[in-house]
C-alpha cells in the first residue's frame, strides 16, 4: 500500500504560499495540511511559532487564506487538511467555521487543543459540513481513550510520535512504532504518524511503522531561514515521496518472495 | 440569595456554568486526569491537610492578621477591613496555592516543578517551595517580565530555580504559560505543572481556588460580622476566587477588580486559551489579545472560568481600573496606613477610593478588601516614573 505523505504549510507565511502549498503537491503529497496561525500555538515548537507569528505579522486572516485557497482551487487536485486551535473554532462557532473550511475545498480539520472529550460539538459540525474531523492519540494516551478516540475517527488516525511540542528531532521516536501497534489493535484505519519528522531517513522509519507521515517544522524552517522557494520545497517533498515508495517497492518484493515461495 | 450555595463548590465535570473544561492536546489530559485523582484523593486525606495546615502555620506565617484600615476608614466613611496577604512568606497569597500544589507534587512522585510567571511572586513562591520540599523547579518568564521585575528573577535564582526567559508573542504571562505548558508536555512524568492562577485545564481551576481558600476563611472568622463588601484584584484571579470561597454562601457582595487594560471580564468574550473556556480578549478571528497594564500580575488577557461564571449569574461583580488611579492607590494606602502593596493589589484599593461614598459603595458600608501582596518589587517601576 502507498505510504500517505502528509506536508504542511503555514497558511499565509508569505505572499506566494500558494505556490508553495501546489509545490507541496507537484513534489507528491497524498494530502496537505494548512496552518491557519493562532497567536498562543501551545502544542507547536519554535519553528511553527514563527511561522504562525509572521503570518500573523503580515495580517493574515482565517478569511485572507480561505480567499488565497479559492483563487487556487482548479490546481489544487489532493485533499486540504485544515490545522488550527479551538479559539478559532469556537470564535467564528463550529458551525459556520467548518462551513467556510468546506466552502474553500477544506475537507479535513485536525485541532490538537480539542480532546475527544471536549469535541462533541465540532464533531456534529463537521460531520454537517462534510468535513473530516481528524482526532490525535499521543504515546501517553491509554487504551481506553485508543478505543474511544478510533471508535470515533474518520479518515485516518493522527498519532503524535512522541511527548513533546511539533519540531525537528534527529531520530525517530521510540514511543512511535509501539503507538501504532497500539492503536492498530482498535482500528482498521489508516494510521499516521507526525511531530518530528525532518527528512527522508526519517520519514521512511516512520513509513515503516505507520500507514503515513506529516512533515511540517522541516519544510517550514526551510522557508523561514533559507527564503526556499516553492521549486525548493517541491525537491524536498520528492525526496520524502522517494523514501516512502521505495519502502513499498521492497515490501513488494517480500510479498512476491513470500507468493513464490521463495523467501528471502 | 439563592444562586450563593449552589457557588464555589467542586466543579459537575470540570465545568463552571459554560465555562471551565479541559481544552488540552490529547498528550495531556491523562496527566490533567492524574492530577485531578491526586487532588481530590489528597484534598480528602486527613495527613495532607495537616501537612499544608501545619506549613502555612509554622513556614507561611499564617492565619494573616486582618487590619482594619484605621486612617482611610475614617476618610472614606467606611469600615475597610484589609486582609494582609502580603504578610505571607514570600510576600503575596500565591505561597497558599504553591504550598498545596508542591505538597500534592511530591506525594505524586513528581521531582520538578515547572511554573510560570508574570509579576514573579508566583515564581518566587515556587521557587521557595521546591527549595523547602527537595524539589527542582523551572520558572518560564516573558523577557517584558523579566525587565520589569528585575528583583523578583533575582530572588529565584537565589533559590535555586533556573528562570527561563520567554521571548515569543508579547513576552509576558500569557507567552510563559504557553512555554510553560508546552515544557510540561515534554516531561509529564517528571514534572508537576504548577499553574499560579485559578485558570487552565480542569483541575487547576477548582483546585487552585481551594488552595486559595484559606484567605477567605480566615477572613471570615477574623470578621466582626458578614461584611456588605468583598473586594479583591483579578488577573487569573486567584486571590479573589480564595477571598470570595469564604463568603459565597453569605449575603456579602462580592467586587472584583481588573485591570482596565487586562479586564477580560468587562471587556473580553468566551473563548478557549491555555486549556479552559472563559472570557478573554481577542480579535474576532479569535487571535488573543495583549493585555496592557503597570501590575506584572494581571497583566493577563484571560481570567479563570469560574469568575466568568460568577460574573455571568451575577453573583460576583466586576469592575476596572487605570494605571493612573492604582498608582495613586498605592501612594494614598502608603500615606495613611503605613501599608506599601503591590501594584496589583493596588487594584482593589483603587476601586474602594473611587466608590466610597457613592451608590457603588455606600457611606457606613463594612468592606473587606484583600491585599494580596506587598509592593516591595513594585519600587523600581514606580521610581521610574510609572512605566
Ligand atoms: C501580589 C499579586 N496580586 C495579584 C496577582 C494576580 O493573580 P490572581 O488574580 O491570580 O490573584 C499577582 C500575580 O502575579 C500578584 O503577584
Amino acid at each position: 500500500m502507498r505510504k500517505m505523505l502528509i506536508p504542511y504549510v503555514t497558511g499565509g507565511v508569505t505572499d506566494n504560499w500558494t505556490d508553495h502549498l501546489l509545490a507541496l503537491q507537484e513534489g507528491g503529497a497524498d494530502a496537505i495540511e494548512v496552518g491557519l496561525p493562532f497567536s498562543d500555538p501551545m502544542l507547536d515548537g519554535v519553528t511553527i511559532q514563527r511561522a504562525s507569528d509572521q503570518a500573523l505579522a503580515r495580517g493574515v486572516t482565517v478569511a485572507s487564506i480561505m480567499d488565497d485557497l479559492a483563487r487556487v482551487r482548479e490546481q489544487v487536485r489532493v485533499p486540504l487538511i485544515a490545522f488550527t486551535y479551538a479559539n478559532l473554532v469556537f470564535r467564528r462557532g463550529p458551525a459556520a467555521f467548518c462551513r467556510l473550511l468546506a466552502d474553500a475545498g477544506i475537507s479535513g480539520l485536525i485541532v490538537p487543543d480539542l480532546p475527544i472529550d471536549e469535541a462533541a460539538a465540532v464533531r456534529a459540525a463537521a460531520a454537517d459540513a462534510g468535513v473530516d474531523l481528524i482526532l490525535l492519540v499521543a504515546p501517553a494516551t491509554p487504551d481506553d481513550r485508543l478505543r474511544e478516540i478510533a471508535a470515533h475517527s474518520s479518515r485516518f488516525i493522527y498519532a503524535i510520535s512522541r511527548m513533546d511540542t511539533t519540531g525537528e528531532r534527529a531520530t525517530l521516536a521510540e514511543a512511535a512504532a509501539p503507538l501504532v501497534a497500539r492503536v492498530r489493535a482498535f482500528t482498521s484505519l489508516p494510521v499516521t504518524l507526525g511531530f518530528g519528522i525532518s527528512g527522508p531517513a526519517q520519514a521512511a522509519e516512520a513509513g515503516r511503522a505507520g500507514d503515513g507521515v506529516v512533515v511540517a517544522s522541516a519544510l517550514m524552517r526551510r522557508v523561514l531561514d533559507w527564503g526556499a522557494t516553492p521549486e525548493d520545497l517541491r525537491h524536498e517533498v520528492a525526496a520524502l515521496r522517494a523514501a516512502l515508495d521505495a519502502l513499498e517497492v521492497s515490501a513488494d518484493r517480500t510479498a512476491y518472495a513470500e507468493v513464490s515461495g521463495h523467501r528471502t | 440569595m439563592s444562586l450563593s450555595v449552589t457557588t464555589m463548590t467542586e466543579p459537575v465535570r470540570g465545568r463552571f456554568g459554560e465555562f471551565g473544561g479541559r481544552f488540552v492536546p490529547e498528550s495531556l489530559v491523562p496527566a490533567c486526569a492524574e492530577v485531578e485523582e491526586g487532588f481530590r484523593d489528597a484534598w480528602s486525606d486527613p495527613l495532607f491537610r495537616s501537612e499544608l495546615d501545619e506549613l502555612l502555620t509554622v513556614y507561611a506565617g499564617r492565619p494573616t492578621p486582618l487590619t482594619p484600615a484605621r486612617n482611610l476608614s475614617v476618610q472614606l466613611g467606611i469600615t475597610l477591613l484589609l486582609k494582609r496577604e502580603d504578610l505571607a512568606h514570600t510576600g503575596s497569597h500565591k505561597i497558599n496555592n504553591v504550598l498545596g500544589q508542591a505538597l500534592l507534587a511530591r506525594r505524586m512522585g513528581r521531582t520538578r516543578l515547572i511554573a510560570e510567571t508574570g509579576a514573579g511572586q508566583h515564581g518566587v513562591a515556587t521557587a521557595t517551595a521546591a527549595a523547602l520540599l527537595g524539589l527542582r523547579a523551572t520558572i518560564y518568564m516573558g523577557e517584558r517580565d523579566i525587565e520589569r521585575q528585575r528583583l523578583n528573577v533575582f530572588r529565584m535564582t537565589t533559590l535555586g530555580a533556573e528562570v527561563v526567559p520567554v521571548t515569543s508573542g508579547s513576552r509576558t504571562l500569557k507567552d510563559a504559560t504557553n512555554e510553560a505548558m508546552r515544557a510540561w508536555v515534554a516531561d509529564v512524568e517528571g514534572s508537576h505543572f504548577l499553574l499560579g492562577s485559578v485558570g487552565g485545564p480542569h483541575p487547576y481551576p477548582w483546585m487552585v481556588r481551594e488552595f486559595q481558600r484559606v484567605i477567605g476563611d480566615e477572613a471570615r472568622r477574623q470578621s466582626p460580622a458578614v461584611p456588605d463588601v468583598v473586594v479583591a484584584c483579578v488577573g487569573g484571579g486567584s486571590n479573589a476566587a480564595g477571598t470570595f470561597a469564604g463568603f459565597a454562601d453569605t449575603g456579602a457582595r462580592l467586587v472584583g477588580v481588573e485591570a482596565y487594560g487586562g479586564a477580560a471580564i468587562n471587556r473580553g468574550s468566551p473563548g478557549v486559551v491555555h486549556g479552559t473556556r472563559s472570557l478573554v480578549l481577542q480579535d474576532d478571528d479569535g487571535q488573543i489579545a495583549e493585555a496592557e497594564s503597570i501590575a506584572a500580575g494581571l497583566d493577563y488577557p484571560g481570567v479563570g472560568p469560574e469568575h466568568a461564571h460568577l460574573a455571568s449569574i451575577g453573583r460576583a461583580d466586576y469592575r476596572t481600573v487605570t494605571d493612573d488611579e492604582v498608582v495613586a492607590a498605592v501612594g494614598r494606602l502608603a500615606r495613611s496606613e503605613g501599608i506599601i502593596c503591590a501594584l496589583e493589589s493596588a487594584h482593589a484599593v483603587a476601586w474602594v477610593l473611587r466608590a466610597a461614598g457613592t451608590p457603588d459603595l455606600p457611606s457606613g458600608s463594612t468592606v473587606v478588601l484583600t491585599l494580596s501582596g506587598r509592593g516591595d518589587k513594585d519600587m523600581a517601576t514606580l521610581a521610574g516614573g510609572a512605566a
